[in-house]
């Protein structure tokens, strides 16, 4: 097939990852700066037999894409923080169900209304833990266009596989950047689709709790009639107070997250095998820390870059590695230190954290980056 | 025809109390379902929360409990992936005209073919008896106890108006006419709701001092009125009644039809 080079936007790579990945239905609700996954979608998924539909609030929108998933169709929503918190009951429920969703989380500056149009990466405490209970998430964020569709692409496969809400954080940036693309053939791509039952439905436990923790998925309407429910459930699907069907069944669910662990997280690590002094970042933050880097390494500062793809899980044991290497780890986010947190707590006192926050919706500019290595050189 | 080739016999007994009228409502359904022939793998039945929203737990079909007041969301992208199934939600006044209302009315807009069966008991049960958007005015409740102060929905009008293809109303007492409207309801292309009025002696009956079930299932039979005869009764005569049979079945575009021609366009385009 012909190449498909583009100049594209991230918001644009994710709509067009999502329908390389499979995706058939989309529901979603008007917000910036997520809109423009849901217009290419509206335009793109009649085209591929797909269905869109603008539902009347965003948690409508989430309940649909559960529904649908559960009809068979791999789903996608998009959003952006006052949106995200909307959903969040229903991301709860496609946690307990097992119902393997997308959930894109454009982000911008908050609380509440925030800054709709500014970038921001403020979500990402919400994306770990915004739905109540315990419960297991992934969340992927990218940092370039082709990135985003790729990633998104990621998201579904993990998706499928591990039967998870997976979420998709850009931020601002990522998502209305312009990027040179070349998509790949779709047909070269490695999709993974969900286990389905091929047993006697009469035997068919929705719930299986076996050593793949991650039980086989009927569609409904095609002859396995099984019980789908938020409560706590065992192996039937149905509800129980039994307190070991509920410990055996939130057990499995909490644990799915830690035996895959390995194949689910991702980062990309530039230039870390001689330095002395780490920048551990995400998303749009990675781009001024590259500039940074790339500047300092110029100056003769031995610094390298770790990119964090994967947030949640959160690759603590390499953090907690790259500690004992280095002196000094410099933490740029678009937020007060949600990461930094995470990367204090890994590095368990081996390395000194140093935070580079910016909360008023522009971009870390590399200078600032810059002058924080130059302070622990 | 045996109830009990459509119901999960192990999952018995179930939540409901004495004399409460959902029991009755799901023997209709049964007997609707069994009337039109379909068989139980091209049916899913979708709730949310509350003591209604506990039906699907017992019937065999594809089965979805939801959250609270989503059940007609999760049934609007269940059905837009699979168009063949008959997507059933049940639910209740306080699921679906309070916490749910958004998507109440907004499924009736776009008319999409789901089958809404509202259990309207006047009162928040499953919580113990707190007001709903349905308990009559001056009717007492858990969170009402000097009275109700507000109006009540006019379920049946508000889904009308944001134009659903049909709807109808029916109480428990009338479980012959109630099985017929939800056997209609079924059939209809479109958006279509039958609101089934449902006592329940525990939580809103004991309360307003009303009774026992018996007496608030009889008290249905004098409060009725069929659609036909009320059209020929005055304003004042209606009031306190409540108006039973079909209130509206017209002809209206019927959403994923409408979308699956803009598909077809689509395709040709991209192809």
């Amino acid at each position: 097939m012909q190449q498909r080079v583009y100049m594209m936007q991230g918001n644009i790579a994710v709509a067009e990852g999502a329908i390389d990945a499979g995706c058939r239905f989309y529901a979603g609700y008007p917000i910036t700066p997520s809109s423009e996954i849901a217009e290419q979608l509206s335009k793109r998924l009649p085209e591929v037999g797909g269905r869109f539909i603008q539902m009347e609030d965003e948690i409508a929108a989430m309940g649909a894409i559960i529904g649908a998933s559960l009809g068979g169709v791999k789903s996608l929503t998009a959003t952006s923080g006052p949106g995200f918190s909307l959903k969040q009951e229903n991301i709860g429920y496609a946690c307990i169900a097992e119902v393997p969703v997308v959930i894109v989380n454009v982000m911008r500056g908050g609380p509440s209304t925030g800054l709709p149009t500014l970038p921001s990466q403020s979500d990402v405490m919400q994306a770990r833990w915004g739905t109540h209970g315990d419960h297991p998430i992934i969340a992927l964020t990218p940092a370039s266009v082709t990135e985003s569709y790729h990633m998104t692409i990621q998201a579904f496969n993990m998706s499928e596989k591990y039967r998870i809400p997976v979420i998709l954080l850009l931020d601002e940036i990522i998502g209305h950047v312009h990027e040179k693309v070349t998509l790949p053939d779709p047909t070269q791509l490695e999709i993974f689709n969900r286990k389905k039952p091929s047993g006697d439905p009469e035997s068919y436990l929705p719930y299986r709790n076996d050593d793949s923790l991650i039980p086989e998925m009927a569609s409904f309407g095609e002859g396995y009639r099984y019980h789908v429910t938020g409560l706590v459930h065992d192996e039937t699907g149905f509800p129980t107070n039994d307190t070991s069907m509920i410990s055996a069944m939130l057990t499995r669910l909490n644990s799915k997250i830690d035996k895959y662990m390995d194949e689910i997280i991702q980062y990309e690590e530039t230039e870390l095998e001689d330095a002395e002094i780490a920048i551990v970042t995400y998303g749009s933050s990675a781009r001024s820390s590259r500039f940074a880097m790339r500047r300092a390494r110029e100056q003769g500062v031995r610094v390298g870059m770790l990119r964090i793809q994967t947030l949640w899980p959160f690759p603590t044991e390499r953090i907690t590695h790259l500690a004992e290497q280095v002196s000094d780890i410099i933490v740029p986010e678009l937020n007060l230190g949600q990461i930094a947190h995470e990367v204090e707590h890994a590095a368990r006192g081996k390395a000194e954290i140093h935070r580079v926050n910016k909360i008023t919706g522009e971009p870390i500019n590399p200078e600032e980056i810059l002058a924080k290595i130059k302070e622990y050189v | 025809m045996e109830y009990m080739d459509y119901l999960r016999k192990d999952k018995f007994p179930h939540i409901w109390c004495e004399g409460c009228g959902d029991g009755i409502a799901l023997k209709a359904i049964i007997r609707a379902v069994d009337n039109l022939g379909i068989k139980k793998d091209d049916i899913a039945m979708v709730s949310g929360i509350g003591c209604s929203s506990r039906t699907p737990g017992y019937v065999d079909f594809n089965t979805l409990h939801t959250t609270h007041g989503r059940a007609i969301a999760f049934a609007t992208g269940l059905k837009m992936s699979k168009p063949n199934l008959n997507v059933i939600v049940v639910t209740g006044d306080g699921d679906a005209t309070a916490i749910g209302g958004n998507h109440l009315i907004h499924a009736a807009r776009r008319n999409i073919n789901l089958t809404v069966l509202l259990y309207n008991n006047h009162i928040y049960g499953m919580t113990g008896g707190q007001v709903s958007p349905t308990t009559p005015r001056g009717d007492f409740a858990t969170t009402a106890p000097y009275g109700g102060l507000e109006n009540t929905f006019d379920i049946a009008g508000l889904t009308i108006a944001a134009g659903a293809s049909f709807v109808a109303r029916s109480t428990v007492y009338h479980a012959k006419l109630l099985e017929k409207l939800i056997e209609q309801a079924i059939q209809k292309k479109g958006f279509s709701l039958v609101e089934i009025l449902s006592p329940c002696p525990t939580a809103y009956g004991k309360i307003n001092k009303l009774g026992k079930g018996k007496d608030l299932i009889l008290n249905q039979k004098s409060q009725a009125v069929r659609v036909e005869k009320a059209k020929t009764m005055s304003a004042e005569d209606l009031r306190g009644k409540e108006v039973i049979g079909i209130l509206a079945d017209r002809e209206l575009p019927e959403y994923i039809t409408t979308y699956d021609k803009i598909t077809s366009q689509a395709q040709r385009r991209y192809l």
